[in-house]
């Protein structure tokens, strides 16, 4: 059962991901060139899924669209957890005023919605990929910093860190080689969790015209094109809509499923 | 008159939690003479276990000192312990949870030797992975055991590991805190014959932490007894089992289990009271 998780997660991960590297290739017809005389195709030859009110091909489109998406989710996972990871880490080692410090600036930055800072990041620097890469990423930052920090209270209060202790290995050196490992599983996770976050986030984003611009195919940006002939061609919303529920259910089974298959006790038993 | 190895004075170390204060330690003096073997006997929660992380520096006393071999350990920063790091080692309860299960049983036992205060005082001459053949030998592992990872062993072969990581950095001081309580009634006996041989073999000082009153008999030849923090009873292990003076002593060792073998209960299993 677990492993089914497992599989389906990277099965649906695994779409994606292919989809963004065919886009770089090939796409069955220009994601981007308007065609006025073929508008809203229905589904069928040689327009598998149709065409958007441009006549713009959606297979083309969602394939393309697919790497904003990638991109979008590496990218803010990235600089989340190589801020918040550590950050944990060093508040759950040390603890006192530092932990205190960290946790509660964590707490401030986790009550501040990603939407909001991605408007103030917009109205600034005008809205783009970046801007909405750098909100979800900030916004996740706590989230990274939680979960390391409750894996470094664990390790750190281990009879194998005492050990280490006892033996006169210094903090970096327990942190490296003891509480680093044994949190990389739950970190690992946790990026799968906000990677799922991140690519929700950047179809809100680019849906409400605060992300990638309207030039550029993302998934988001589909799903607002289509909002204009949602009751005469209702089928347009549906194809993004469920390329975006994929991808979220694939990331969030495959950090399911990973959490599953790492856990040490499990792999014990075997 | 020869200084003891470790000289504990005045001891007192108090938790507070949640408003509540707890004393774990009133007032403890206890001296290690080199060579000695020292077994510490009294029930959970009674000091036994915050006395050892004083004596090796993982926490702070309330009042009172710590020396050891002529130096405060108490009260100093971790970077001024290096002559403690080296020649005392700790033995812990429970393998399961005092080797990192992803670390490589190798690198385990090494871990002590790749600490900057360690090969600052023992030099560094010494070779790693002859160390680790050595040690691995001397608790009886096949050298093959360092490529493998601690949850591919039986506790007593993982408490052997914890033994071995120990000795690597050729300690004088040999802690062991319950070392067998957490393995199997099958295995104890090897391990405690094999801490009993390494003791005698390489010269240690040992320090064995236990509530197993048999276990400290067979291996120490002095024992205090501790009881809510203070030091109830203190002697050679042979005065204090054959004629204990204070009452704590004496329930302690009323306490202990007999095995009693009834003939009538073996036969009728099922009416046996309790059962």
């Amino acid at each position: 059962m677990k492993r089914f998780q497992l599989v389906v997660g990277l099965v649906l991960v695994g779409l994606v991901v292919a989809s963004a590297i065919v886009s770089l290739f090939w796409t069955p017809f220009d994601p981007i060139q308007v065609d006025g005389a073929n508008r809203l195709r229905p589904p069928g030859w040689p327009h598998l899924l149709g065409t958007d009110g441009f006549g713009i091909d959606i297979v083309s489109q969602l394939l393309v669209g697919a790497r904003a998406t990638l991109l979008v989710g590496i990218v803010s996972v990235g600089v989340s957890a190589v801020v918040g990871v550590p950050l944990g880490m060093v508040a759950g080692q040390l603890g006192g005023w530092l932990d205190e410090v960290v946790m509660r600036a964590a707490d401030i930055v986790y009550a501040f919605p990603a939407l909001i800072l991605a408007m103030l990041f917009a109205s600034v620097w005008g809205a783009s990929t970046v801007t909405a890469m750098a909100a979800i990423g900030i916004s996740t930052i706590p989230a990274f910093a939680r979960v390391s920090r409750a894996g470094a209270l664990q390790v750190v209060a281990s009879d194998f860190v005492l050990a280490a202790r006892v033996s006169g290995t210094s903090r970096l050196g327990i942190a490296v080689r003891h509480v680093g490992p044994n949190i990389a599983p739950v970190v690992g996770v946790q990026a799968s969790v906000v990677f799922a976050l991140a690519i929700l986030a950047e179809a809100a984003l680019s849906y409400l015209g605060l992300g990638t611009p309207r030039s550029v195919p993302t998934w988001g940006n589909m799903l607002r094109q289509a909002q204009d002939q949602l009751f005469t061609a209702p089928l347009q919303s549906v194809w993004p809509g469920l390329a975006i529920a994929l991808a979220v259910l694939g990331f969030n089974l495959l950090g399911d499923g990973l959490r599953d298959y790492l856990d040490p006790r499990l792999r014990e038993v075997q | 008159m020869t200084e003891p190895l470790y000289r504990v004075q005045a001891l007192t170390r108090r938790f507070t939690d949640a408003g509540r204060h707890v004393l774990a330690l009133d007032g403890v003096d206890v001296e290690v003479s080199r060579g000695e073997r020292l077994g510490i006997v009294g029930e959970s929660g009674s000091g036994k276990s915050t006395l050892v992380r004083l004596m090796t520096g993982l926490d702070r006393p309330t009042s009172g000192t710590v020396w050891f071999d002529g130096e405060q350990v108490s009260g100093r920063p971790e970077r001024e312990l290096g002559f403690l790091r080296a020649a005392v080692q700790l033995v812990f309860q429970d393998p399961r949870s005092s080797l990192d299960p992803r670390m490589r049983v190798g690198d385990v036992i090494t871990e002590p030797l790749r600490s900057r205060l360690v090969r600052r005082q023992l030099g560094t001459g010494i070779d790693h992975r002859e160390r680790l053949a050595e040690v691995l030998t001397a608790v009886d592992l096949p050298p093959e055991a360092a490529d493998r990872y601690p949850h591919e062993f039986s506790g007593g072969q993982r408490q052997r590991i914890a033994i071995a990581r120990a000795l690597a950095p050729k300690p004088e001081v040999l802690i062991a805190d319950e070392p067998v309580s957490a393995l199997d009634v099958s295995v104890r006996a090897q391990v405690l014959n094999l801490l009993t041989d390494l003791v005698r073999d390489q010269g240690l000082t040992l320090v064995l932490v236990s509530h197993d009153l048999q276990v400290v008999r067979h291996l120490c030849d002095t024992v205090v007894v501790m009881q809510a923090g203070r030091i109830v009873e203190r002697g050679s292990t042979s005065r204090v089992y054959e004629s204990p003076e204070s009452d704590y002593t004496r329930a302690l060792l009323a306490a202990v289990p007999r095995i009693r073998i009834d003939p009538s209960a073996t036969d009728h299993p099922v009416t046996t009271p309790g059962a």
